[in-house]
């Protein structure tokens, strides 16, 4: 399983991690998968609302102890 | 004696080295301690006035003084190019081959506007990042007689503010000229609000309604095509415009390329509390040439030089340097010609909004020359 690319968005408040999110899945290969890191609960919903705009997809999403997960995959 | 070199005359570096010699003045007149800055321009620019100069409000001659002005006397200048820094033998290594050795080194490289990132955008577009693109866009927008104006904006970029400020600041200039009636002004944002800060989004929407202002959220500019007008977004959407205004996507310098020390966009991985690069300890970043999830702005690269120049400070001292960065950042923004407000927010603590008013937009302009003494080192 190919490892995912971790990106530290935790207490970003701006950019903030969805801009962080695009800023890194521009410059990727297709295919590679991102896991950013966010303190924003509002990232659970629109980091996947971006990825499936965007034709990305959506790998997971989880939580634990305030900071949310959330895998994309670049699709195109 | 102990070699400080800090690559980068913008200011964040330049901040570094004047705090520090405040505070070494002896050590260096007794030749124990050589603070080196290497720039690779002559004059050192406060960026922030383009957006002014774009709406001929100031000259670039303006906010630009020789760097040698700039820094402390006791401060040695090298000037020119570097080809790459070896961590490996302490050095920075100038494109003439000069080496130039380091105790402590401090990256201060910054970013620069990439139009070229987005296809057709350098043709097609205009920017307000450098005195260059700022003056093109003074000429276009004196011979604008009214029509679309769409605004874009790329990621990363420097000034998160920039677009509102901007945007803002256009709706007054056209109106003033009487050119509001016919225009209509589009901005758009990557994400889906019209800002990152949920309170400067909740600010602006009533704002952009009262005004007019169109508004399209999630819109990432892929392409331009100058010949058609037309400007679209990975997302899918496409606009039209008669004049185009990017906040261009900015990538980090060459010379972190070259040194192979950055991210796939030149960025330098850094702790975010020492601001140590990754996997060093005599190496420190601050500013844009960070891979920090925080503000590209002045007043980041001030508050981290705060912390970098101390903690060099007292590591030269035979201290540890505990300072820490709390990720603070303080912008300035420009609600019209004539009001402004302001947010400040650190890792922590989310923006309280400020209610705007024309007292700010003085303290702004007031700043815009007070940035001398923050580059000095004095404020």
């Amino acid at each position: 399983m190919d490892t995912a690319k971790i990106v530290d968005a935790r207490g970003s408040y701006c950019p903030g991690p969805l801009m962080e999110l695009i800023k890194g899945i521009r410059r990727e290969a297709i295919g590679t998968t991102l896991e950013i890191w966010s303190s924003d609960r509002g990232s659970a919903k629109d980091i996947p609302e971006w990825a499936a705009r965007a034709g990305h997809e959506l790998v997971s999403s989880t939580e634990e102890d305030g900071i949310y997960k959330i895998q994309v995959r670049k699709a195109r | 004696m102990k070699r400080v070199v800090i690559l980068g005359g913008g200011t964040g570096g330049t901040i570094v080295a004047n705090q520090m010699v405040r505070q070494l003045r002896q050590d260096i007149d007794a030749g124990a301690v050589e603070i080196t800055v290497v720039s690779n321009t002559e004059q050192h620019v406060y960026q922030p006035s383009f957006l002014y100069v774009a709406f001929d409000l100031t000259a670039p001659s303006d906010a630009k003084r020789p760097e040698r002005q700039v820094l402390d006397r006791r401060i040695r200048l090298v000037q020119g190019e570097a080809d790459r820094v070896d961590p490996r033998e302490h050095a920075v290594v100038m494109s003439d081959g000069v080496q130039l050795p380091y105790d402590f080194l401090v990256i201060a490289t910054g970013s620069r506007p990439a139009p070229e990132e987005i296809e057709g955008l350098a043709e097609g577009g205009h920017h307000f990042y450098t005195e260059e693109g700022a003056l093109k866009l003074r000429e276009a927008l004196q011979s604008f007689t009214g029509g679309r104006v769409v605004l874009v904006v790329g990621v990363p970029h420097k000034c998160p503010v920039a677009p509102l400020e901007f945007t803002l600041m256009l709706h007054d200039w056209l109106a003033a000229r009487g050119l509001g009636p016919s225009s209509q002004i589009v901005y758009t944002y990557p994400i889906g609000r019209p800002h990152s800060l949920e309170g400067v989004s909740d600010w602006v929407k009533p704002v952009f309604e009262a005004r007019g202002i169109d508004s399209h959220i999630f819109f990432n500019p892929e392409l331009v095509d100058p010949v058609a007008g037309t400007v679209t977004s990975l997302e899918g959407e496409t606009l039209s415009y008669d004049l185009l205004v990017a906040v261009p996507p900015h990538v980090g310098q060459e010379v972190i390329a070259r040194s192979g020390l950055g991210d796939s966009g030149n960025w330098v991985p850094t702790d975010r509390h020492s601001l140590l690069m990754q996997g060093t300890d005599d190496v420190y970043v601050l500013g844009d040439a960070t891979n920090l999830p925080i503000s590209k702005a002045g007043s980041t690269a001030h508050f981290q030089a705060d912390v970098v120049a101390g903690n060099i400070v007292q590591r030269l001292r035979g201290g540890h340097g505990s300072l820490r960065y709390d990720g603070k950042v303080f912008c300035f923004i420009e609600t019209s010609l004539r009001k402004a407000t302001y947010i400040t927010f650190d890792y922590q603590r989310p923006p309280q909004p400020v209610v705007s008013g024309s007292l700010l937009h003085l303290y702004k302009l007031a700043f815009n020359h007070m940035y001398w003494l923050s580059a000095a080192g004095i404020l």
